[in-house]
């Protein structure tokens, strides 16, 4: 067994800025990742970071545009937390040596994206992500805070009390992937989980292969709450092959987007007469597939992006990475060409509930990044906006996990008396009836709490029987098979377009997934680097995830930010000022919701018509 | 400029691996499997060709793997299909033991480096219809490989840490909070491309001289010393004390110039050249040299 004071899951954005502030704050800090930390997903954002950093700038302004951009569905105490907190934490990342890119006077260089009233989008060309991940890395190896790289978490060791509120987690259970040997890793203070997005729950998107929203399913059968899942954002430029991201750089340094009539569509077709290209990211996407829908895609699949116009020096300076990506993905040289682009899944809005603090309704379980809900995206998530996110609260996850007092969070998690109850919706499925036996739970049985090396144990035990019946089948169901079927009905179904309909056929396909599971077994017999076993595991957090995904998309029964309802075109602020929670209550998910804060600091966010 | 291709050394593969997988009953098998597939057979009309890899073998746990070989696979090509596709689709279709690192799909996790047709290549970079079948994918040669593709990367991760890879500013003077440290845009160009490595290892993997010195620093960690050396915000002292750790018996006067690292780097960066001149500012500075 391992122990520290806090481990933290995951070695992206949110993981190592986490671990650094643990670490300053004087905690014993571990890292534990399934991959090496450069190898995690931030390395790919290209876009940039926003911080209102320029004099006629400033954080009310940058709070406005995201809660707008969130079609009022942001906390308003996290979405000024970002904001107020970005520009010191942006500082930061440069005197760490960041290689931002530099304007004529030495400084910072800011460029204009999707959404914001002011260009306040900090970038390091068109890899920004790329050089925020080595830059923290670098910074973790300075400090000689221990990684466990290459050590897949695979559960939580949490108590069974019956209220999730009553939990406690002391800590993981996780696999090393080199040797096959399974390990207790106690936290003494705090576990934080940085896993990053869930987009392999989709068939074309812009994510990673290891983005298996591991840390969802695992916070979410702790009894934590997963909240806002049905806002997944569908980035309005991918390459239509492979799903590669194509930044919003792109139409942030004045790319243009025409159908195959060579129109301007955005301003033609009135999808954004104000904006444009640079409208917000579900605008953007609806009006491309409604293009292609209509009839006026190129190829019937895709629409065409063209900087050509913008320069050779201006674009090498600028989104160099961009003309590699379109060359080595799509055989496409942007400087002569215009780019095919789709949308493609790219983020998701929702994820673990937690507070200002980074802190879940289960004592001791944290949460940042990607895999956390805050939530400051809320329906939708302006480009540059997720950078800021990893530093502003990762790093506060890490502190408080430390022991720092950060204050009393005006966000509130769990079930308490502030939510709504379970929803009337009448669900295609009954959610649960699939048995579970080799799926692992909470430690502790019949709500005993035992001491944290005892809860721990029992877990590692768990975890050794759950991968033993893997291995051990013979026969069976492959997950690769299982994982194939489920991306497609996410795509097919949940898509940027949803109707009732074909989200309750969603919700039929994932529960087969999950039937079929029961079945699955590991065709590779070895200990060493068995992939097989950890993509198998892998497939029953996506399942749980999309299951997730799926029953948000349901409830909503309205039309708001990146959530399209073909019933309901409408954003319904009378019912639905409120944010989706699905918790896993004794194997089988429950609905409730608790209300949107929108009373900021100085004011009350009005929610108003999105118009770009 | 000349490359030279190591051929791989520290695996132990057969002499003639190709015969060897020819008669493993294993590989036929697979072979067969693929070749039968219904599914891929019926795609493989539709696009009317399938692609043959060649992959290298090798689990020190399973018998019938300890030996290494090479086993066959007959995918269904598509247009844009990359190598890692190509494997993935063998894992997906075939074999679900077949190993490999792969994550970004995108150039930028650096995972899924392989020897391929004899050149270190990223798998998900390199277009399956540039190359000449069948394709041989193998590890990266001069590690040690723990299973399949898989090499471990521990020596080349240490070597990255030896040159003391993070910004140290104690030359700087303070700063506060909300002010930046100044850097021209000259400069940044100059360490741009530096900054762009993503330690996939190729460099390292095709270097003749890290194969023979175990302690030789390597083209990824040089790269990454020159990336602060360059910087100006890192003060005159820092740069000094950097230029000592390159200077050393195993630092850069073990470069011998062949262009090999500069040759396979995915993300085309200078190596040979940056390494080149950090030798001259070595000499500048008056520091010793082997």
């Amino acid at each position: 067994m391992y122990e520290h004071d806090v481990i933290v899951v995951g070695a992206g954005g949110a993981g190592l800025r986490a671990a650094i502030a643990a670490h300053e704050a004087g905690a014993d800090v571990a890292m534990v990742s399934k991959l090496h930390p450069v190898r995690s997903h931030t390395g790919a954002a290209e876009g940039g970071i926003n911080a209102a950093l320029q004099e006629g700038d400033d954080w009310e302004l940058h709070a406005y545009d995201t809660m707008k951009g969130s079609d009022y569905l942001g906390d308003a105490p996290a979405v000024e937390t970002l904001a107020q907190d970005a520009p010191e934490e942006t500082i930061n990342l440069e005197h760490w040596g960041m290689p931002f890119s530099r304007e004529e006077d030495g400084r910072v260089s800011q460029r204009p994206f999707g959404g914001l009233s002011y260009p306040r989008t900090t970038y390091a060309g068109a890899e920004t992500g790329h050089h925020l991940l080595h830059t923290m890395y670098e910074q973790v190896v300075k400090r000689g805070i221990q990684v466990y790289d290459e050590w897949y978490v695979m559960d939580l060791a949490t108590t069974d009390e019956s209220d999730p509120n009553d939990r406690e987690c002391h800590g993981v259970v996780a696999y090393d992937v080199q040797s096959g040997n399974i390990e207790g890793f106690k936290a003494n203070q705090g576990v934080v989980l940085a896993t990053g997005g869930p987009g392999q729950a989709f068939d074309h998107t812009t994510n990673a292969v290891s983005c298996t929203g591991d840390g969802h399913a695992m916070a979410y059968r702790a009894g934590a709450p997963i909240e806002d899942m049905e806002f997944i954002q569908f980035h309005p430029t991918s390459l239509p092959s492979t799903g590669v991201l194509i930044s919003e750089g792109v139409r942030g340094e004045g790319g243009i987007l025409y159908n195959n009539e060579g129109e301007r569509f955005m301003f033609e077709h009135g999808y954004a007469n104000n904006s444009g290209e640079l409208a917000s990211r579900d605008v953007v996407a609806r009006a491309e597939l409604t293009e292609v829908n209509e009839g006026r895609g190129v190829e019937d699949e895709y629409v065409h992006l063209d900087m050509r116009h913008l320069g050779e020096e201006r674009i090498m300076d600028r989104l160099e990475n961009i003309l590699h990506l379109a060359e080595d993905f799509e055989g496409v040289d942007g400087l002569v060409e215009p780019m095919p682009v789709k949308p493609g899944q790219h983020y998701a809005m929702g994820g673990i509930e937690v507070d200002e603090n980074g802190q879940t309704c289960v004592n001791g379980l944290y949460a940042a990044g990607e895999c956390a809900c805050v939530s400051v995206h809320g329906g939708n998530r302006l480009g540059g906006n997720a950078l800021p996110e990893l530093i502003v609260f990762g790093k506060r996850a890490g502190r408080h996990a430390a022991g720092d007092d950060l204050g009393e969070p005006e966000i509130r998690t769990g079930y308490g008396d502030d939510v709504e109850d379970e929803t009337e919706t009448e669900l295609p499925v009954q959610p649960g009836e699939a048995g579970l036996d080799t799926t692992g739970g909470v430690a502790a049985d019949g709500g005993v709490t035992a001491d944290a090396e005892g809860i721990l144990e029992r877990t590692v035990e768990t975890a050794r029987d759950r991968v033993d019946t893997l291995m051990d089948k013979e026969d069976g169901v492959q997950h690769a098979e299982i994982r194939a079927k489920l991306q497609k009905a996410m795509t097919d179904y949940v898509n940027v377009f949803r109707t009732e309909e074909g989200v309750k056929k969603a919700l039929e396909i994932i529960r087969e997934c999950r039937q079929e599971y029961q079945d699955v077994y590991v065709d590779d017999p070895s200990k060493t680097f068995n992939t097989d076993l950890q993509q198998t595991i892998e497939t029953r957090n996506l399942i749980d995830v999309a299951e997730t995904i799926a029953l948000g998309a349901l409830v909503r029964n309205e039309f708001r930010g990146a959530h399209w309802r073909q019933e309901n075109q409408i954003r319904d602020d009378e019912n639905w000022l409120k944010h989706t929670l699905i918790s896993w209550d004794d194997g089988e998910p429950s609905i409730f919701y608790r209300p949107v804060i929108l009373e900021g600091q100085n004011k009350t966010y009005e929610p108003k018509e999105r118009s770009y | 400029m000349s490359t030279q291709q190591a051929e791989p050394e520290t695996q132990e593969a057969p002499e003639d691996p190709e015969m060897k997988g020819a008669e493993s009953p294993a590989a036929e098998e697979r072979k067969g499997g693929g070749m039968v597939d219904e599914h891929a057979e019926k795609k493989a009309e539709l696009e009317g060709e399938t692609v043959h890899l060649k992959v290298f073998r090798y689990d020190p746990e399973v018998e019938g793997k300890q030996e290494p070989r090479f086993d066959d696979f007959h995918v269904p090509f598509e247009k844009g299909m990359t190598v890692l596709d190509s494997v993935m689709y063998a894992r997906d279709e075939y074999d679900s033991s077949l190993t490999f690192r792969h994550s970004c799909r995108q150039a930028v996790c650096g995972s899924d480096a392989f020897f391929v047709n004899g050149k270190q290549r990223l798998g998900c970079k390199t277009q399956i219809s540039e190359l000449e079948q069948p394709v041989r994918i193998e590890p990266l040669p001069h590690q040690e490989v723990v299973k399949d593709l898989v090499v471990d990367m521990d020596h080349f991760y240490d070597q990255m840490h030896t040159v003391e890879p993070y910004f140290q500013d104690e030359d700087t003077p303070p700063v506060d909070d909300l002010e930046e440290q100044r850097q021209s845009p000259e400069n940044r160009e100059k360490i741009k491309m530096s900054s762009r490595c993503i330690w996939c290892g190729a460099c390292m993997s095709s270097c003749n001289i890290a194969a023979g010195d175990n302690e030789y620093l390597g083209p990824a960690a040089i790269n990454k010393a020159y990336k602060f050396a360059m910087d100006d915000r890192e003060g005159e002292e820092i740069k000094e004390h950097r230029l000592r750790i390159l200077e050393q018996e195993h630092g850069v006067w073990r470069c011998q110039t062949q262009f090999s690292c500069t040759e396979v780097c995915p993300k085309d960066i200078p190596l040979t050249e940056h390494i080149q001149e950090l030798k001259r500012e070595a000499v500048k500075k008056n520091l010793k040299f082997w």
